[in-house]
C-alpha cells in the first residue's frame, strides 16, 4: 500500500457505504489506468500527422491504413516523452524495452493487432504524490505506479450518418499513447480524482501531453473493488471505461462502489467485468465479463527490434526536464515563505507557476502580494474569459508596475483593483499572449491610468489633516462614542475620511492622524 | 540472347545492338506464349512494361545507364508495385492494385530496370510447390508434370524458361533456394536485414528476406547490388556501407574450407541428389578447395521450430486481411463477425488457413510458453550451431532439397511431407544467414539438382565468388529446358 500521512487507511465513513449495518465498514480499492496522448507531431509508427480535427482519413498514411507490406518505424519523440514521465515519477527506465502485438479484430484496428508493450514496458515503477482533502484536512499520500508503456491508438468507428453502415476514420490510428498504470493504492473517489489531477498536471508540466480531455488526449479507466475494512485481500474488481472528465471519474467510482457494496450486502458476489460509465444516467453498465475476455495472444513484434535506451539518452532527457511541480512547491514554501495552500495552488499547472515566477522575480520583496494577485484577480479575469495563464494578455512586468505602486503607497489596494480592471480592458484591445509580447512595448500602463484618472493616493499630511478635521467636526457624536470606548465608531470615522477622499487616502496615515486629532 | 547474362544484355543495350523496347518485346512475347503452359505470371502488362522500356532507352541514349538499365526483370507478386495488381497469390488480394511501391521495386525502378510482370507464387508465400496459389500451380519447365518448387515458383520458372532474364523472390524457409534448385537456376537469400522488407507482403517477419533469382551467380551479384541497402522504413534493415557484390567474383578458391554438415548427408537425401552434390564438391576440390566435416546437431529440429514460429508470426501478419479496407470481402454477410469469418474463409486457401490456425494456437494463453518461447530458445541454439561450424570452415555446402522436383499433386495432400522438403533450407532463415542454391546437374527424370551454399553473416560477396568460380568450369546454369523452345 502507499504511505499515508494523516489518515487511517482510507476508511470510508460516509454512510453511503454502509447501508444496512453501520458496524460494517467497507473500503474501496481503486487503481487507475490513464491513457495520455503524447504530444508528438507525427504518429508513433508512421510519419503521418497527429493534428486533431482533419477530414476523416486525411491523416492516415499507408502504414496507418495497414496496407499489405508496410512496416512500423518507432518515433523517438514518443520514447523520449515516456522517458520524461519515467524520470518525473522516479521510475526505472527499462532497456531493452520490447514492443508486443496485442491481437484482436475490430474494424478500427487496421492491422488486426495493436502494437503495445507487454513484458518489459519502457517505464517500470515510480510514484506520484497526491494531496487530497480527507475529513476536511489536506492530506498527502503516495500512489505507486506499476508501469507506463507506449502503444498506438486505434481509429474511430462512426455509426451515425452511414445509413446502417459503419464509417471508419483512421486519423487517430497510430497516435502515440502512454498508458500509465497505478497500483490499487487509492481508497476513495477523492483520492482517485486527486491522483488523476496530479498526473494530468504532471504530463502537461513536463510537456508530454496537452491534457485536452474533450479531445481524448487524457483518458482514464478505473479498476474498482470493495472489501471489508481491515481485510488484506483484494475484492473482485470491475474496470470502468470511458471516463473523460474528473467529475465522471468521481461519479463513476462512487456509483460503482455503491453497486458492489449493495450486491455484497445482499449476499451476492461480484462478477469481474468491464463496465462502461454512462454520464447521462450517472451509472455504470456491463460491457463484457471475464468469460468473454479475449486472448490477445501477445508476442514480441518481429517488425520492431527491442528498444535500447542508453544512459546517455536518459541523461540528455533528464537535463532538459523542467523543475517538477513538487520541487517547485517545496521551494515556494521554503524560499518564498508561502503557505502550503498557496504553493500548491501556484504549482497546480505549469502556466500559472511560470507566470507567478515571472512576477515574483520582478518583485522579490513581497511574494505573498504576487501570489495573491496571480491567484486572485488574474485567475478570476482569465476564468471569466475561459482562457489560461499562457494566454494571459497582461504581462508580468505590467502587473509588477501596478504592485510597485501599491507597495510605494501611490495607490491603495482597493484603488489597485480599479486600476487593474482598466489595465485589463486596455490589454484586451489587442490581446497578445504575454510570452509573445515585445517587452519594450510594455508602456507603463499602471502609471498612465493612475495619472490620467487622478487615482494617486493622498499622502500629503496637510491635506489629510484638513479632511480629518472636517469629518471630526461633522461627526461629533461618533467622536463621543469612540471616546467612551466604542472602537467601531473609530472605523466609521476613518470610513468617512476615505469616502471624502474618494478612496484615494492612505488608510494607515488617516488612522494615525485621526487618533492624534481625537486625542488632542 | 535468351541465354545472355545480364552483363551481356547491358553491353548489347550500351552498344545499341538492341533497344530495351526490343528486348522487352522479345521477353514479353515469350512470356505470353509460354505462360499458358507454365502459369509463371499472374500479371503481364505490356503497356506498362513497354513504357518503362522506352524510358530506359532514353536513359541509355543519354549515356546515364546503370548496369540493369533497360533489362526486363520479373517481380514476385509479393512485392507491392504501384498501379499493378499485387495479389500475393491469394484470392484475398485478387482485387488489390497497390498504391505504392515496395522498396525493392523502387530500387529496380531507379536502376532503370523494366518490370516485365508479376510472378505466380504460393499463396502468401506459404508452400513449397506453388500449388497453393489462388491462380493455379506453376509448372516446372523441365518437366511440366513436376512442380517448380515454392513459394517463388513463378520467378524460378520464368527464369528457367527464359521468360525473363532475372526475377525477384522471397525466402522465409527456402522459398528462393528450393524453387531455384528444382528449376535449375541460381537464387540467393541474403543475410536477414540486407534487403528492405518494406512493401514486401509479410509472411513471417523475422524470417522473410527478399533476394535475386537468375541464371548465374554473376547475375545474382548485379541484382543484389540493386536490391541491398539500408531503408529507414524497415526497422530490421541493417545500416551498412554499400558493397559491390561483384568485386570478388574472379578471385580464386585456393584454400577455401568447405564445411560439409554430416546432418545434411544422410539417408533422407535421394541418391540422385546426393550424387550430383558430391560431384559438385569434387569440382570444388579441383578448384583448390578443401572439405571438412562439420556438425549442425540441431538440424532435425529446424522443421518443427519453423512450423511454430513462422505460423505464429503469420497468424498475426495476416490479420489485416479482414475485408474492411481493401481486398476480398464476402458478398453477403449478416453482421461484422460474419463478414470477417466469411471474407477470411473464402479469401484464404487451405494452407494459409492451416498456418493461421497453427499460429493462433501456439500463441494462445497456456500454450505460448510451451511452443513459442521454447521454439525461440531452439532458434538461438540453431544459430549457435552455425557459429560453431564456421569456426572450422569458410562456407557450408550441401543439398538444397532432399529430392529433385516432385510431381504435381504428389505431396499436396500431405503437409508434413511438403514441409520436409525444406528440411535443409529452414535452419538458415532461423539463423538469419545468407544462403544460395546453384544448379549442379540433373537427377531422376532429368530434373535439376541444386547445390546449397551457406555463408556466414554478410558473406554474400564470398558466396557469389564460390558459385561463380564453379560456373566457370560447369555449364549447368546455362542449360535450358527443351519445352521452353518456341
Amino acid at each position: 500500500m502507499g504511505s499515508e500521512d494523516c489518515f487511517s487507511l482510507g476508511t470510508v465513513r460516509s454512510n453511503l457505504y454502509h447501508r444496512k449495518d453501520f458496524a460494517m465498514q467497507w473500503e474501496i480499492v481503486i487503481g487507475l489506468e490513464v491513457h495520455a496522448q503524447l504530444s508528438t507531431q507525427s504518429k508513433i509508427f508512421s510519419g503521418a500527422s497527429t493534428a486533431f480535427g482533419a477530414a476523416p482519413n486525411a491523416e492516415a498514411c499507408p502504414v496507418d491504413l495497414a496496407l499489405p507490406g508496410v512496416l512500423p518505424v518507432l518515433n523517438r519523440g514518443a520514447v523520449e516523452r515516456a522517458i520524461k514521465l519515467g524520470l518525473a515519477v522516479g521510475a526505472k527506465i527499462n532497456s531493452p524495452s520490447v514492443f508486443a502485438r496485442k491481437n484482436y479484430f475490430y474494424p478500427d484496428l487496421p492491422k488486426g493487432y495493436q502494437i503495445s508493450q507487454y513484458e518489459l514496458p519502457v517505464v517500470e515503477g515510480g510514484v506520484v504524490r497526491i494531496r487530497s482533502a480527507q475529513d476536511g484536512k489536506e492530506c498527502e499520500k503516495t500512489i505507486r505506479l506499476t508501469r507506463a508503456h507506449l502503444e498506438e491508438d486505434a481509429g474511430k468507428s462512426l455509426h451515425e450518418d452511414f445509413h446502417g453502415m459503419t464509417g471508419i476514420d483512421l486519423n487517430r490510428a497510430g497516435t502515440p499513447l502512454l498508458e500509465i498504470v497505478s497500483e490499487p493504492d487509492m481508497r476513495s473517489s477523492a483520492e482517485a480524482v486527486a491522483y488523476a489531477k496530479t498526473l494530468h498536471s504532471l504530463v502537461r508540466w513536463i510537456g508530454i501531453c496537452d491534457g485536452n480531455m474533450q479531445e481524448g488526449s487524457f483518458r482514464c479507466d478505473a479498476n474498482v473493488s470493495v472489501r471489508h475494512q481491515g481485510s488484506d485481500r483484494l475484492g473482485t474488481r470491475c474496470e470502468i471505461k470511458n471516463l473523460n472528465s474528473f467529475r465522471f471519474l468521481e461519479k463513476a467510482i462512487e456509483y460503482e462502489a455503491r453497486r458492489q457494496i449493495e450486491i455484497l450486502e445482499d449476499g451476492g458476489t461480484i462478477q469481474q467485468q468491464t463496465r462502461l460509465y454512462d454520464p447521462e444516467k450517472g451509472e455504470t453498465r456491463a460491457m463484457r465479463s471475464k468469460e468473454d475476455a479475449q486472448d490477445y495472444r501477445y508476442f514480441p513484434d518481429p517488425d520492431l527490434l527491442p528498444l535500447e535506451i542508453s544512459e546517455d539518452w536518459i541523461a540528455e532527457v533528464r537535463s532538459r526536464l523542467p523543475e517538477l511541480p513538487e520541487e517547485m512547491r517545496i521551494r515556494f514554501e521554503r524560499d518564498h515563505e508561502l503557505s502550503a495552500y498557496d504553493a500548491s495552488a501556484l504549482t497546480a499547472d505549469r502556466d500559472i507557476a511560470e507566470y507567478y515566477e515571472a512576477v515574483a522575480g520582478k518583485l522579490p520583496f513581497d511574494h505573498k502580494l504576487c501570489a495573491n494577485w496571480v491567484m486572485g484577480d488574474i485567475s478570476a479575469y482569465l476564468n471569466d474569459e475561459d482562457t489560461s495563464f499562457d494566454n494571459c494578455p497582461l504581462s508580468p512586468a505590467q502587473l509588477v508596475q501596478l504592485l510597485v505602486r501599491i507597495k510605494d503607497g501611490t495607490i491603495s489596494g482597493k484603488i489597485a483593483k480599479e486600476v487593474f480592471r482598466q489595465m485589463w480592458i486596455k490589454v484586451r484591445e489587442q490581446p497578445v499572449a504575454w510570452k509573445d509580447r515585445d517587452s519594450k512595448r510594455d508602456e507603463n500602463l499602471a502609471d498612465q491610468i493612475i495619472e490620467s484618472q487622478g487615482l494617486k493616493q493622498i499622502s500629503d499630511s496637510g491635506e489629510l489633516e484638513k479632511l480629518v478635521n472636517e469629518v471630526i467636526a461633522a461627526n461629533s457624536r461618533s467622536v463621543e462614542e469612540f471616546r467612551s470606548g466604542k472602537e467601531k465608531a473609530f472605523n466609521a470615522l476613518v470610513g468617512q475620511v476615505m469616502k471624502a477622499a474618494r478612496g484615494k487616502a492612505n488608510p494607515s496615515q488617516v488612522n494615525e492622524i485621526m487618533r492624534k486629532k481625537i486625542a488632542e | 540472347m535468351l541465354n545472355s547474362s545480364l552483363k551481356q544484355l547491358s553491353a548489347l543495350l550500351a552498344t545499341k545492338k538492341i533497344s530495351s523496347v526490343e528486348l522487352t518485346v522479345e521477353f514479353l512475347k515469350r512470356s505470353r506464349a509460354l505462360n499458358s503452359d507454365y502459369n509463371a505470371f499472374i500479371t503481364l502488362d505490356e503497356e506498362t512494361s513497354l513504357a518503362q522500356a522506352r524510358a530506359a532507352d532514353t536513359i541509355v541514349a543519354s549515356g546515364e545507364a546503370q548496369p540493369l538499365t533497360g533489362i526486363p526483370i520479373a517481380q514476385k507478386d509479393i512485392f507491392c508495385t504501384r498501379g499493378w495488381l499485387t495479389t500475393c497469390g491469394s484470392r484475398m488480394l485478387s482485387n488489390f492494385i497497390s498504391p505504392y511501391d515496395a522498396c525493392v521495386v523502387e530500387r529496380f525502378n531507379s536502376a532503370g530496370a523494366v518490370n516485365i510482370g508479376k510472378t505466380n507464387m504460393d499463396e502468401f508465400a506459404m508452400g513449397s510447390s506453388n500449388e497453393t496459389s489462388f491462380y493455379g500451380p506453376v509448372k516446372n519447365p523441365w518437366d511440366t508434370s513436376a512442380v517448380p518448387g515454392g513459394s517463388s515458383g513463378g520467378s524460378a520458372c520464368a527464369v528457367a524458361a527464359r521468360m525473363a532474364p532475372a526475377a525477384t523472390g522471397t525466402d522465409t524457409g527456402g522459398s528462393i533456394r528450393q524453387p531455384a534448385a528444382l528449376c535449375g537456376i541460381s537464387g540467393l537469400k541474403p543475410t536477414y536485414g540486407l534487403v528492405s522488407r518494406y512493401g514486401m507482403i509479410a509472411f513471417a517477419s523475422s524470417l522473410d528476406q527478399g533476394g535475386p533469382m537468375a541464371k548465374s551467380a554473376e547475375d545474382l551479384a548485379l541484382m543484389l547490388n540493386v536490391m541491398a541497402g539500408f531503408d529507414t522504413r524497415d526497422s530490421t534493415s541493417l545500416q551498412r556501407e554499400p558493397e559491390d557484390y561483384t568485386r570478388d567474383l574472379e578471385k580464386p578458391l585456393e584454400g577455401l574450407r568447405i564445411g560439409l554438415p554430416k546432418e545434411y548427408f544422410v539417408k533422407e537425401i535421394n541418391d540422385d541428389v546426393a550424387l550430383a552434390v558430391e560431384a559438385a564438391i569434387a569440382e570444388y576440390r579441383k578448384l583448390g578447395a578443401k572439405t571438412v566435416e562439420v556438425s549442425l546437431p540441431n538440424t532435425r529440429l529446424s522443421v518443427p521450430v519453423y512450423y511454430v514460429l513462422a505460423p505464429a508470426e503469420a497468424s498475426s501478419n495476416l490479420s489485416r486481411f479482414d475485408g474492411v479496407r481493401y481486398g476480398y470481402r464476402a458478398p453477403e454477410y449478416a453482421d461484422l463477425n460474419d463478414m470477417y469469418q466469411k471474407s477470411r474463409a473464402q479469401g484464404f486457401g487451405a494452407e494459409v488457413k492451416r498456418r493461421i490456425l497453427i499460429g493462433t494456437y501456439v500463441l494462445s494463453h497456456g500454450y505460448y510458453d510451451a511452443y513459442y518461447i521454447q521454439a525461440q530458445k531452439l532458434r538461438r541454439l540453431m544459430a549457435l550451431d552455425f557459429t560453431e561450424a564456421f569456426k572450422l570452415c569458410d562456407i557450408i555446402m550441401g543439398p538444397t532439397s532432399p529430392t529433385v522436383a516432385f510431381d504435381l499433386g504428389e505431396k499436396s495432400s500431405d503437409p508434413v511431407q511438403m514441409y520436409l522438403s525444406d528440411a535443409y533450407t529452414i535452419a538458415v532463415n532461423l539463423a538469419g544467414l545468407p544462403a544460395m542454391s546453384i544448379p549442379a546437374g540433373f537427377g531422376k527424370n532429368n530434373r535439376p539438382v541444386g547445390l546449397q551454399i551457406i555463408g556466414n553473416y554478410f558473406a554474400e560477396a564470398q558466396m557469389l565468388k564460390v558459385a561463380h568460380q564453379y560456373q566457370q568450369i560447369t555449364d549447368w546454369h546455362i542449360r535450358m529446358p527443351t519445352s521452353a523452345a518456341l
